[in-house]
């Protein structure tokens, strides 16, 4: 090798590394810009007042810091989205790996595609000017915004996340395996439920968390459909506040900077961000596992 | 011992049945989704709705500055994000560095994929219109967006890249050549079409995105189309969200009118990613 080349090599090599750090640098910067925001905040507000209390009011007076009412609402998207999204998800996967012909599977895996990729903001529309009438029909006494309609829009949106991974996990099954039950004379039905769907229950619980931890991370579906009213209930048809919409609501106000209002911003995306970077490690390390066992 | 026969008949019969009828949940649920759209929506696309500015009154209201904002804010996002997003790949896959840096950075780049995108807009907010003083411009914007859709352009040329025959690069190797000349003149080329397909997708992900931009305070009234990367904007999501936020039902019609030209761009960005990965799998054959 010349000396020339030794050096563009060089040169190439460290360009190529600066640029593979900027993910790294983007990690950190996000944990130290919520870090610096959250600790001002919890000199001023307790962390039990903030994790245990009931009352999350921090734009009226009396101000009040308990989060549970947008853990609430949060947590009742995330069940209502995986009532929806697991069923049918993993149904599908079945249908895809196990049934359908490649016609279909050549119909279904674009239109779940095209499910996957229509922007949040769309759904929250569709949610709010279809799903809510509908609801209101069947029960009258639903509200304008509530937590039903957003749940039901973010389960659609993550079902093509869980079909597509329980469809990997379900096409990675040993032939032998299936063949051996088919051989004892079992139904599909039982070889589904008795060899495939044990042989890959790990990957099925990851695809499960991954998605689940999409549904907590959403925005705008539930912003637009959920509503902005923060209040500590299980009532499905009643008007909530997600994590993410309280986010949202705060950035659409004039809040000045350094305030206490802004900080709950922070506050906030910082318990979001922590539960769903443990949902996704725990989700990607089952993931990970597998994938280096099967090589 | 025959009725345990034609029951487990009959349990599968009705399991198939579920199975499909289940599957068909999605394929009904996005025909539903596009006809509400469009039968809402149409009565307000003409070409005035697409030249005009936005308003108070409905029927002159228009998404001439939610279109000029969005191709500003893509382009240069895309002028971040591409660079840096395919060059990280091609050093994760071709440079695998020893030790546990790289690991590092392979973990780390599958977490960040799952960061909720709001998080990003926090990110933006304190580092680029805060700090870095961009305050809500175009640059602001683009940067965030960036940093959100790198994930998935590093993850997806990965895969292209890692599709590339090694005997191409033996074959290179053979005859001399370096390894910057086998990465970039051999290895890269090949994984184009594959790296393209990838890098569409990821941006048609970010015309669809508002949560960040609404952080980032990009939610402004505009009536007049970007000159630099320094000015205030508005996209299309943003328009859209500001209709559909409104009580008025003449807004939401104007919202659906927006999500379908929204829909259009972005469906024709996803058609031109498939025909590229479509071709490029009739032309390398080795």
């Amino acid at each position: 090798m010349t000396k020339k080349v030794k050096i563009i090599e060089f040169l190439v090599r460290g360009a190529l590394g600066i640029c593979a750090l900027v993910t790294l640098i983007t990690t950190i910067g996000i944990v130290l810009v919520l870090g610096s925001e959250t600790i001002p905040f919890f000199e001023e507000v307790s962390i039990t007042d903030f994790l245990f209390g009931t009352r999350w009011t921090p734009l009226l007076e009396p101000k009040s810091f308990g989060v549970l009412p947008l853990v609430s609402g949060t947590g009742m998207i995330m069940l209502g989205s995986a009532f929806i999204a697991l069923p049918v998800g993993i149904t599908t996967a079945v249908y895809l790996s196990e049934f359908s012909s490649l016609k279909m599977r050549a119909v279904i895996k674009p239109v779940l595609e095209v499910l996957a990729g229509i922007p949040t903001i769309v759904y929250g529309y569709f949610a709010l000017t279809f799903i809510t009438p509908i609801l209101k029909i069947i029960f009258p006494q639903t509200e304008v915004f509530n937590a039903a309609s957003g749940a039901i829009v973010v389960g659609i949106m993550v079902l093509p996340m869980v079909a597509s991974l329980c469809d990997d996990a379900f096409q990675s099954v040993p032939k032998a395996l299936k063949e051996g039950g088919y051989a004892l004379g079992a139904t599909s039905f039982e070889v589904i439920g008795q060899v495939i769907i044990p042989h890959s229950a790990s990957r099925i619980l990851a695809a499960f968390i991954l998605a689940l931890s999409r549904a907590i991370g959403e925005t705008m579906a539930v912003t637009l459909a959920s509503g902005a009213n923060a209040q500590f209930t299980f009532s499905p048809l009643q008007s909530i506040q997600t994590m993410t919409a309280y986010i949202v609501q705060v950035s659409l106000g004039d809040t000045p900077q350094g305030g206490i209002e802004y900080k709950t911003c922070f506050a906030v995306g910082s318990l979001l961000f922590l539960i769903t970077l443990t949902m996704n490690v725990v989700g990607q390390s089952i993931l990970f596992r597998y994938r280096r066992s099967s090589k | 011992m025959i009725d345990k026969f034609k029951s487990r008949k009959r349990t599968e019969k009705i399991f198939r049945a579920a199975c499909f009828g289940l599957t068909f949940f999605s394929v009904l649920i996005l025909v539903v989704l596009l006809f509400h759209i469009t039968m809402t929506g149409h009565k307000y696309l003409s070409w005035e709705f697409l030249t005009n500015w936005p308003s108070r009154f409905p029927h002159k209201a228009g998404i001439k500055a939610g279109i000029w904002g969005t191709i500003w804010l893509i382009s240069i996002t895309a002028c971040i994000s591409i660079p840096i997003g395919v060059l990280s790949a091609l050093f994760l896959e071709e440079y695998k560095i020893r030790g546990k840096l790289g690991k590092v950075i392979e973990i780390n780049v599958a977490n960040l994929a799952g960061v909720p995108s709001i998080v990003y807009g926090l990110l933006g907010l304190t580092i680029f219109v805060r700090y870095c003083g961009f305050d809500r411009s175009l640059l602001s914007g683009a940067m965030t967006l960036s940093l959100l859709i790198m994930p998935v352009i590093i993850v997806s040329s990965r895969e292209a890249i890692k599709a590339v025959p090694d005997a191409i690069r033996f074959g290179a190797y053979a005859l001399g050549a370096s390894k910057y000349q086998v990465v970039f003149g051999h290895v890269l080329p090949i994984a184009l079409p594959g790296i393209l397909t990838g890098v569409i997708l990821a941006l048609s992900r970010a015309i669809g995105e508002t949560a960040p931009l609404i952080i980032i305070g990009a939610l402004t009234y505009i009536s007049y189309t970007p000159e630099s990367v320094m000015d205030e904007f508005t996209v299309l999501p943003l328009q859209i969200y500001n209709w559909a936020s409104r009580p008025n039902e003449e807004f939401h019609y104007l919202a659906a009118g927006g999500i379908i030209v929204l829909l259009a761009v972005m469906m024709s960005m996803n058609f031109i990613a498939v025909m590229i990965r479509q071709r490029a799998s009739k032309k390398v054959k080795l």
